[in-house]
């Protein structure tokens, strides 16, 4: 062995090592993470659109409802998939011990999140783009989004967000059963009431205000503009919104890493 | 020259349980250097907040002159831990594992320190295995592989040969003899006493989150050199409790300092009539040097005992 109690020097970024072994974790149980949520989306699309397509009007009949439901089910399955790959990955390492790797290399906290989040960012947008390639069958007009850079924009930062609520609740959970929790009485009820499956102009006054206040309605209606060029709230004030919320749950998330939040006790 | 590790004042506490209680400690570059004492002692705790994995209440650890808080870059570059937790990542290989820790310290071009360590460890047959296939053996030999991927100059082994075989413990001892011999600084923490022995030039024993005991290895034989009886009889008169070393079912370890107290003990016996069946009587060794460390510093009063899990 040589002389080897000198300090490498590092060329690298500890942060982008990060980042592909996110990607490379959740590729190589593909079937289960990439195959198995786009089927789910394919089943909601064929049972919802059969029974809804002829009783439901959107947009005042200038959309069909199975064209209306794809974006939607597109956005949903992006955004449970971000918020599934960050927070899965941060308790299965918590629970097995193995986050310690992380914990004692030189990362970071902003390459700590990013890593994660982006890692999370593109499961979802892979999750997604297969979710629109397989329902582009049952409406083959999407095919040319209306306003494209709002969809891209509304991907991105849609899933932004749900990879950085994934990675917080991955850091408060203890166990698998709390961060179920979180994704059952939190994450599933956001994304069911925000427009997914329909209209809010459809609902009674209450429920559409009511709407109004769950970001996860500006992050569908917004992507839904870009298909459609049509939507529910002016999608410069959708972006805004979801903008505003992202840059708040990111500055939270790093103030919380960098304190080392039930991370470094 | 400056020290590898220094350890100025440091606290932790954990609810009720103060786990660490003011420890200053210094090891010089190149040192081989032990730290032991009973579970919940603070060994643990010192070694991760020396790693930055947990924070201290009161105090400060530098790692090659860069504090783990301040620094914490340059502190950890400095670092390679073994854990004591045997923990992988079942969804990689072996070499996966090494190039992916090697990744996180910014060394993305490092395969052949990669394949050397492989060597070494005698893991290169394994390299394109699945972590989820080793032996517990082969995962620990991945850990120490970890823990050098990025050539740090000091190394810190939490208690690595905790259920592990003797023929892998040799292998492992004389590897990291090795990396000691190249001028990497080595802290260890082991409950095999015979062991710190063997490899440690300087020792710390740690009691209740205190130090109570740093010398080097040879001056603490030395200094606490008593005999120690080892006999065998159903009973041992009361007035001898306070030198029992060790009782294990018929079997007492008594510390004397003389064979004088040697007949003491067995007039004491005699009068009381109690039966001694076997008798053997024994130089200090590390070990007994610990026990009666450990029996002659009394735990303070004011304080909780430490708890075993605390970490």
């Amino acid at each position: 062995m040589t002389a080897l109690a000198r300090e490498a020097p590092a060329t690298g970024s500890g942060g982008w090592t990060l980042f592909r072994k996110e990607v490379l974790r959740f590729w190589k149980v593909s079937f289960q993470t990439v195959a198995a949520p786009v089927l789910t989306a394919l089943l909601y699309l064929l049972i919802f659109s059969h029974v809804l397509e002829s009783h439901v009007a959107v947009f005042d009949g200038r959309v069909r409802y199975t064209e209306f439901l794809v974006p939607g089910l597109v956005m949903m399955s992006v955004l449970q998939n971000s918020f599934a790959n960050s927070s899965s990955s941060l308790i299965q390492s918590k629970i097995t011990g193995n986050l310690v790797f992380v914990l004692l290399a030189p990362l970071s906290p902003a390459a700590f999140l990013a890593a994660y989040v982006a890692g999370a960012m593109v499961r979802g947008i892979t999750v997604g783009l297969g979710v629109f390639v397989v329902t582009l069958v049952f409406a083959p007009s999407l095919a040319v989004p209306a306003q494209p850079w709002w969809v891209v924009a509304f991907a991105l930062l849609g899933s932004a967000i749900l990879g950085t609520l994934g990675l917080l609740a991955g850091i408060w959970a203890d166990k698998f059963d709390q961060l179920a929790a979180f994704q059952n009485f939190l994450i599933m009820p956001l994304t069911f009431l925000s427009g997914v499956f329909y209209s809010i102009q459809s609902l009674p006054p209450f429920w559409q205000a009511a709407s109004h206040l769950n970001p996860f309605f500006y992050m569908i209606d917004g992507f839904r503009y870009g298909f459609f060029g049509l939507a529910d709230t002016p999608p410069a004030a959708s972006l805004a919104v979801v903008a505003a919320f992202a840059l708040v749950l990111g500055a939270l998330a790093l103030a919380l890493i960098g304190r080392g939040w039930k991370l470094r006790p | 020259m400056r020290p590898a590790v220094d350890v100025v004042g440091l606290s932790r506490r954990y609810g009720r349980v103060q786990a660490l209680d003011g420890v200053d400690l210094s090891v010089a570059e190149g040192e081989f250097f032990g730290l032991l004492g009973p579970n919940g002692a603070g060994k643990t705790t010192l070694i991760s907040i020396l790693a930055g994995l947990v924070r201290a209440d009161a105090g400060r650890v530098r790692v090659m002159g860069h504090d783990v808080v301040d620094d914490y870059r340059a502190a950890r570059r400095a670092l390679g831990v073994v854990p004591q937790e045997l923990v992988f990542d079942p969804f990689f290989t072996v070499r996966e594992t090494l190039r992916i820790q090697s990744g996180y310290f910014g060394l993305s071009r490092n395969d052949a320190w990669i394949d050397e360590i492989l060597h070494h460890l005698d893991l290169a047959s394994k390299a394109d295995a699945n972590m989820r296939s080793l032996s517990g053996g082969m995962k620990r030999r991945v850990l120490v592989g970890q823990a050098l991927v990025h050539r740090p100059p000091v190394i810190v082994l939490d208690e690595p040969t905790a259920g592990v075989d003797v023929e892998l413990r040799q292998s492992l001892w004389s590897f990291i003899r090795r990396l000691n011999a190249d001028g990497h600084t080595v802290i260890l923490t082991t409950h095999y006493l015979e062991e710190a022995e063997a490899l440690c030039g300087r020792i710390a024993m740690l009691k209740d989150g205190r130090v109570v005991a740093l010398d080097t290895t040879q001056a603490l034989l030395s200094r606490n050199a008593g005999l120690t009886v080892r006999l065998v009889a159903r009973a041992l008169p009361p007035a001898w409790l306070p030198r029992l070393l060790r009782r294990t079912g018929d079997t007492w370890h008594i510390g004397i300092d003389r064979p004088a107290d040697l007949e003491a003990l067995l007039a004491d016996m005699r009068v009381a009539g109690m039966h001694v069946d076997e008798l053997t009587l024994d130089e200090a060794d590390l070990e007994q040097v610990f026990l009666r460390i450990m029996q002659s510093t009394p735990a303070p009063s004011a304080r909780a005992p430490a708890t075993e899990g605390a970490r």
